[in-house]
């Protein structure tokens, strides 16, 4: 046996590591279909109790929507469970394609590819098309697996402060060098809900003969007028080389992800994507019912325009009641708390009250800037939202920080 | 030490890294990319920056993130190219 008692403590060891910091992350196990109500065990062992879920990437209420749960049914009905092989050999349905061509339609590009997850996608797409010439530039907040993705590429890098144009446009200015200049940034942030400002990007990417590459994972199917994400919200469909986004999130939230952008590159995806080539074609439950989703949201706004109307009240109403928010307009909604075991505290309590939502701090975002991450979905009914309201004004006057300034939070809490 | 470039290192940090407000301090002694202050993938516009402002061609496989964790790390490389030159 090569797992020694030595490898076995060495393991033991990290994780402890882990635990002391407060790194450890702990499932929690729910036994009922993802949604507004859900029923959760935690920890594992204790008895099942009913919450209101206010931390799943549910956007538009659809992972357990009836007509997609059916669509799903069809999917497994006439496409059956596997494909047993990558999409090259033998693992691409019509059906497969025909959700290609309808997330092209509904984003406003030129071609989709779709891989297993967004993280795949964000796999493949520096690798597979950009080289030693090459460089990326990057937001220094942008999510890890666009920061994976990066360290897989054998282009060169640099990074630019969040959200500063200045510096991005003076990074696109010492690179003028480079053959291909790629700049690689999140829609939506999502710690943050921050919304990059993809219409500076563009007019900076045309001056400086850039590429512009978003992970718009937070924000298709719902930000923008017709919800096709940050690009419509920002006003530059069409303008966007690259986008990956997910399936696994506001698109019904099962799994599966895609690459959208400018015909040549999609085909060079197909062609070199190692994340497509080696893995399996997304199952067709998935594909069938992610396609009738797209159909869902084609049709009608409803269920953007039901969020944009959750996360306004809830942002009003939270605001006066006297908490900290990030402001902005995403059904991110970050409660600044600022200590990180305040954070952990407060979340905790919430979940007493029967409200979900989770603390994040250091590493997951900076030092000092710990918070409850709260996120709407369509599938929120006032008196959900009301209620974590409510839940949430009780624990915050239990701690003491309802109209508390930032400085008077760390005063008291420290960072 | 070269005291005037310790200080024109330090300052390209606090420009490149440091947000007006951030109230964070940066010395010799500050550990850059260990620290999480220094992201590892602007080093190239570190290199850059060295490059141009000391005449200096350092390769691009010696800017590793283990020497450029600290002010006299980035000093040390700096030096040995000047001497080569």
């Amino acid at each position: 046996m090569a797992y020694s008692s030595k490898t076995r403590e060495f393991f033991e060891t990290e994780l402890n590591g882990l635990k002391e910091q407060g790194l450890f992350k702990e499932e929690r196990y729910i036994h009922s279909p993802q949604g507004a109500e859900i029923e959760v065990e935690f920890p594992s062992g204790a008895d099942v109790k009913p919450v209101i879920n206010m931390c799943a990437n549910n956007y538009l209420g659809l992972s357990s929507h009836p007509e997609v749960l059916n669509a799903a049914r069809e999917g497994l009905e006439k496409r059956g469970y596997g494909m047993s092989s990558v999409r090259f050999i033998c693992g691409t349905q019509d059906i497969h394609r025909e959700l290609e061509n309808k997330l092209t339609k509904f984003l406003g590009t030129e071609d989709t590819i779709l891989f297993s997850s967004c993280m795949d996608a964000n796999a493949a797409v520096f690798e597979a098309v950009l080289t030693k010439d090459d460089i990326i530039i990057a937001d220094r907040l942008d999510h890890a697996s666009i920061i994976d993705g990066i360290r897989l590429a054998s282009a060169q890098q640099d990074s630019y402060k969040h959200l500063d144009m200045k510096h991005l446009e003076s990074k696109l200015q010492m690179h003028q060098d480079k053959h291909i200049r790629m700049i690689a940034t999140d829609g939506v942030f999502s710690m943050d809900g921050d919304i990059a400002p993809l219409d500076v990007i563009c007019d900076l990417a045309e001056k400086y003969d850039a590429m512009v590459m978003i992970d718009d994972s937070h924000s298709t199917g719902f930000l923008g007028k017709t919800g096709r994400g940050t690009h419509e919200h920002c006003g530059v469909v069409g303008r966007i080389d690259l986008i990956t986004t997910t399936l696994g999130k506001a698109l019904g939230g099962a799994s599966g992800g895609c690459i959208s952008g400018r015909k040549e590159l999609i085909e060079m995806y197909r062609q070199k994507g190692r994340p497509y080539l080696f893995s399996n074609a997304v199952p067709p439950v998935i594909i069938n019912a992610a396609n009738r989703v797209i159909d869902l949201i084609s049709q009608t706004t409803e269920r953007r325009d039901k969020l944009e109307r959750n996360t306004k009240y809830f942002r009003e109403k939270m605001t006066e009641a006297g908490f900290g928010i990030r402001p902005g307009v995403h059904p991110i909604v970050p409660i600044m708390l600022y200590n990180a075991k305040l954070a952990q505290d407060m979340a905790k309590d919430l979940y007493q009250e029967g409200i979900y939502a989770v603390g994040f701090f250091f590493p997951v975002v900076p030092k000092g800037q710990a918070r409850i991450r709260v996120q709407l979905s369509a599938a929120h009914e006032k008196e959900h939202i009301d209620r974590a309201i409510e839940a949430f004004i009780k624990i915050g006057k239990k701690y003491d920080i309802l109209g508390k300034t930032k400085e008077q939070i760390i005063e008291k809490y420290g960072l | 030490m070269d005291t005037e470039m310790r200080d024109t290192i330090l300052e390209y940090i606090r420009n490149e890294y440091l947000d007006e407000d951030s109230g964070i301090e940066v010395n010799e002694n500050t550990k850059l990319i260990s620290s999480g202050l220094v992201d590892s993938f602007s080093l190239v516009s570190l290199l850059m920056f060295l490059r141009q402002k000391y005449k200096v061609n350092i390769p691009d496989e010696e800017a590793t993130a283990e020497v450029f964790d600290t002010i006299p790390g980035i000093m040390g490389l700096v030096d040995k190219y000047r001497q080569n030159k």
